[in-house]
């Protein structure tokens, strides 16, 4: 093997160490961040991981929102037509929030089920959901009404 | 050898499209609704002019049906609805659904831009729009006789839409139904 | 009637374009210089009659036509009329349409600029712009006509446009922002082109140059400007959230920021050639595939534009043909000849390398983090959504290397730099801001202590200090202390400095701002006081007021610092009467060291108000910073060194001209 050649080979053999390494961290900080979407009767149910940086919604239940008179903590619940989640929040919550309207909350999960959010978004404008609240909605009833056995 | 890696690009690029394009699959509003081949939900809702009459889902059946969702304070349900009555006047079935309104508003923008619902479902709680999955108003669904989702919009049925989308569907279930 | 003129001359500049695309290449190929030729006044035709459309709608939006769809559900009568205006673009049809006027409008500077160009070549640069007119002419026309009537009953009034579009920051973003992504298919059709005639010799790296720097200026402008819109305008203080959207802009800032580099060493050297066809490729594909991400609706974002599947695979398509048949030209035809020059050690060709190695591992991160939601969502992994912990846990460490690199780009020689000189370059400019950067941070707190010696600060003080401190040694040199010197440096020396200064002031800004920004939100009642960063912020009362188009709370909170007063803010909650949509309206007190902000929550009732205050040190730094940035590239496009060699070049290339024919 000639100079020229060991050399070529070392940078080749570079390269590949840096991609390998580049995509395991790519990867790895990607698992970390990723922030999954739960329905609340995901969590109802248990499914979701306690302790764990998630996000959840579903439409705010009318007259669930509870204010503290002292401060800034609201809790208030949302539904996907099956289940409940609570939502504790302490902070200003966004101009479009409303009861019966639909909410996403970034937070997490305690060992009370209830989700301790650190930020709480809502729809941007009157005639949009968040494509993850509808489809959790949908999905919600349609497992409803397997569970009832509903027919026609 | 150099030549092949000047093929990487052109690869990387053809998985990248693959992904984009299930990804437009994955669409949300591609994917019209859960509910498409399931039978509309129950419910059990006043009307939208009289407050006493109870309707529910028996009322829907039958016929081949439009279900609009509709609204007042839902601006493009106003551009909607020339397209409704037009189809009313043609002799479709339009059932309207009136989603979170305000009934004295709702009852006085019909008399004034005309009726093209059969009767109206008054869903002031949205309590059928959340059983429906419904993304905000305007939202149309498609029914055959016997109660099932055929069809779902999301967003304003016009000309083209109806065309493109309802026409043929809407036909074929009328003749399956003779 | 202007609605249907409008509609036609965007007809008609859809078969010009189409003749664009088509004549001058089959011309350049059988060597009719008449079908070549006709490329430049099909160009110049196809500006006229966009812009004719254009003007049509505009005048659709001020006579408050509302039996056009799209003016009815962007515009009221309500509306103030440079809204009235800036609304023609703000949804997705209009600007689409702004995107064709602005492409067509490039096509004919391309046009009328092309004269010292051998014609070959300029027929196919116009024919490779003239097929993506055809693109985005057929888009509008077929997916999202800004023209489609509401008939028969038209409504009497419109709806509102977005609140938070009524601004003057968003009247001029998206045209900037589009500038820029549009700007780069002018470097893309000069790849085409130069992949289709074989010929990769500097002459199409020089032509190319000044085109890259304009958009690039321009796409840097768009982008600040967007941010500038997001810290002020969506109220909460925000300047960056690598949204979707936000990352789609950024793509290709980031790969033409590669290319600008790369290009210099293609066009001095010779060097990188196949790489720099590569990055003028992928930059226009990254303005593509923004525009694809922010329209189709695959990805859920703040700023996504009504999401319709249809436009989607259009887009899709489009994206699929533009970029896959440039790849595939690029794959068949790439230079693959090593080149003829050889660069060794420390030598600018080096350093060039390591920058775009920096810069287009940063792209790369952050096309992977942006479709990594799509992604998993494809595999049936759930529905994801990728925080901002990921992107900077890469991008932070990529860019603090970019600028230590960066100090030493003044000193680099080409072919080859003793790595020792350069060293001992860095040597006192090291010691300054090493120094310095660990001093100054005792003095940015009122009360130091082992926690609030921020090393974020340190940290970015000392990459700062460096990048300032080096290229102010490299100017010191140039000018060997002389003053009267300073005027013979040339304007792409200047551009590169005032540049890089510009990128150390925007780092600069958000490192600060990062390290010492201090945020509470609070419940108050009239006359409740806080305390933040050293100032105390008074809530005085909360008063509704009236504006042209909405009706609003007003809060008044007086700042004080160690008693004094300094200024009053007003923040307001305006609710507009026509959508019935709510904004936060910030208000900002802002300085060069620091920007005060207030914005106004819910009311709590009992008269209280949830408030939120926040003290930006330096924040301002950032959006300054890329002001000079831009301004540093607008230097570099206008050296007279292009318009020397050019003339010079008129010579030779009538020859190569002579000689391809």
């Amino acid at each position: 093997m000639n100079s020229l050649r060991k050399q070529r080979l070392q940078v080749v053999l570079l390269i590949m160490l840096a991609g390998v390494l580049a995509s395991g961290l790519i990867i790895y900080m990607l698992g970390q961040n990723a922030n999954y979407f739960y329905t609340p009767s995901q969590i109802a149910q248990g499914e979701a991981p306690q302790g764990v940086f998630l996000r959840a919604g579903g439409m705010v239940v009318e007259g669930s929102l509870l204010r503290d008179p002292d401060s800034l903590a609201v809790e208030f619940r949302v539904t996907d037509g099956n289940a409940v989640l609570v939502i504790q929040y302490r902070g200003i919550l966004p101009d479009l929030f409303d009861e019966g309207e639909a909410a996403i909350a970034a937070g997490k999960v305690d060992q009370n089920l209830v989700l301790q959010a650190t930020e709480v978004l809502a729809k941007h404008d009157e005639n949009y959901m968040p494509p993850e609240v509808a489809e959790s909605m949908s999905e919600a009833y349609l497992n409803k009404r397997k569970a009832e056995g509903y027919s026609r | 050898m150099n030549r092949i890696a000047l093929f990487l690009p052109l690869a990387l690029f053809a998985v990248l499209t693959v992904v984009l394009l299930l990804g437009l699959d994955k669409d949300p509003a591609e994917l019209p609704s859960a509910l498409v081949g399931e039978p509309f939900p129950i419910f059990s809702l006043p009307s939208l002019h009289d407050a006493n009459q109870m309707l529910a889902e028996q009322d829907i059946l039958g016929d081949v049906v439009l279900v609009n969702v509709w609204a007042t304070w839902c601006f493009a349900c106003r551009i909607e609805h020339a397209m409704l009555n037009q189809l009313a006047e043609q002799g479709v079935k339009v059932i309207g659904l009136n989603y979170k309104d305000n009934r004295e508003a709702a009852i006085d923008w019909l008399r004034k831009r005309g009726d093209p619902y059969a009767f109206s479902i008054f869903d002031e709680r949205g309590g059928l729009g959340i059983d429906l999955g419904v993304y905000g108003a305007p939202e149309t669904y498609l029914l055959d006789a016997t109660g099932t989702i055929r069809h779902r919009r999301v967003g304003v049925v016009d000309d083209r839409v109806w065309n493109s989308e309802f026409r043929d569907l809407y036909a074929q279930l009328v003749s399956n139904k003779r | 009637m202007t609605v249907e003129l409008g509609h036609i001359a965007l007809i008609v500049a859809l078969c010009l374009a189409i003749i664009q695309a088509v004549i001058p290449m089959i011309g350049s190929f059988s060597g009719h210089t008449s079908w070549m030729r006709l490329g430049h006044s099909m160009a110049v035709g196809q500006f006229v009659f966009v812009a004719l459309s254009f003007a049509c709608l505009s005048a659709a939006f001020v006579q408050d036509d509302f039996s056009v769809a799209y003016v009815a559900n962007n515009s009221n009568t309500l509306l103030p009329l440079h809204f009235k205006l800036s609304a023609v673009w703000g949804a997705h049809e209009g600007s689409l349409l702004l995107w064709s006027l602005i492409l067509s409008g490039w096509s004919a500077a391309v046009a009328l600029c092309s004269g010292k160009l051998p014609l070959v070549l300029s027929a196919r640069v116009l024919s490779v712009l003239g097929a993506i007119s055809v693109g985005f002419a057929l888009f509008t026309l077929l997916t999202s006509n800004p023209f489609d009537r509401i008939l028969p009953v038209s409504p009497i009034e419109g709806s509102d446009l977005n609140p938070l579009l009524q601004d003057f920051g968003l009247i001029v973003h998206p045209p900037m922002l589009y500038m820029g992504y549009v700007g780069f298919s002018v470097p893309f059709a000069f790849a085409i082109a130069a992949l289709i005639g074989g010929q990769f010799d500097s002459a199409w790296a020089r032509w190319s140059r000044p085109w890259i720097n304009v958009s690039w200026v321009f796409l840097t402008i768009g982008i600040s400007l967007g941010s500038w819109w997001a810290y002020y305008e969506l109220g909460w203080g925000g300047w960056w959230f690598w949204d979707p959207v936000e990352n789609a802009s950024f793509m290709p800032w980031l790969a033409g920021t590669a290319l600008m580099h790369s290009i210099s060493a293609s066009e001095k050297r010779g060097v990188f050639r196949s790489w720099t066809l590569l990055l003028a490729i992928l930059t226009f594909s990254l303005s593509l595939l923004g525009t694809f991400l922010v329209r189709s609706g695959v990805l859920t974002s703040v700023h996504a534009f009504a999401s319709d599947p249809e436009r989607g695979v259009f887009i899709l398509l489009f994206l699929g043909i533009v970029v896959g048949a440039s790849l595939l030209l690029f794959a068949l035809r790439g230079p693959t000849m090593r080149s003829a020059t050889t660069y060794s050690g420390w030598s600018r060709e080096t350093m060039l390398l390591i920058n775009n190695v920096f810069l287009v591992s940063a792209m790369a991160m952050i096309l992977i983090g942006t479709l990594y939601p799509l992604l998993a969502d494809v595999l049936g992994m759930g529905k994801i959504s990728v925080g901002p912990p990921y992107f900077n846990f890469f991008f932070v460490p990529l860019m603090s290397g970019l600028m230590v690199c960066l100090g030493f780009a003044g000193f680099t020689r080409w072919k080859n730099t003793e790595g020792r000189a350069l060293l001992k370059k860095g040597v006192l400019p090291l010691t300054i801001s090493s120094v310095m950067a660990l001093v100054l941070p005792l003095f940015m707190v009122d009360k130091l202590t082992w926690s609030n010696y921020s090393l974020t600060a340190v940290v970015t003080l000392m990459l700062v200090l460096w990048v300032v401190t080096m290229s102010l040694e490299d100017l010191w040199l140039k000018c060997r202390g002389k003053l009267s010197s300073l005027s013979s440096l040339s304007g792409s020396y200047w551009g590169m400095l005032v540049a890089h200064i510009g990128l150390a002031v925007c780092a600069l800004g958000v490192g600060l701002s990062t390290a010492y920004d201090v945020q509470k939100d609070l419940r108050m009642v009239p006359g409740d006081m806080t305390e933040l960063g050293g100032y105390e912020f008074q809530f005085i009362e909360v008063k509704p007021i009236e504006g042209p188009n909405f009706i609003a709370y007003r809060a008044d909170v007086d700042v004080r610092s160690g008693g004094e007063f300094i200024v009053r803010l007003s923040p307001e909650k305006r609710n507009y009467k026509s959508g019935g949509q709510v904004m936060t309206e910030a208000d900002i007190d802002g300085q060069l060291h620091r920007d005060l902000y207030v914005s106004l929550g819910e009311p709590l009732g009992d008269q209280a108000w949830a408030i939120r205050f926040q003290v930006k040190p330096y924040v301002r730094c950032i959006w300054l910073g890329s002001l000079l940035m831009g301004l540093g590239g607008l230097l570099a496009a206008f050296d007279k060194r292009y318009r020397r060699r050019r003339q010079r070049k008129i010579v030779n290339s009538s020859n190569e001209g002579l000689a391809f024919e």
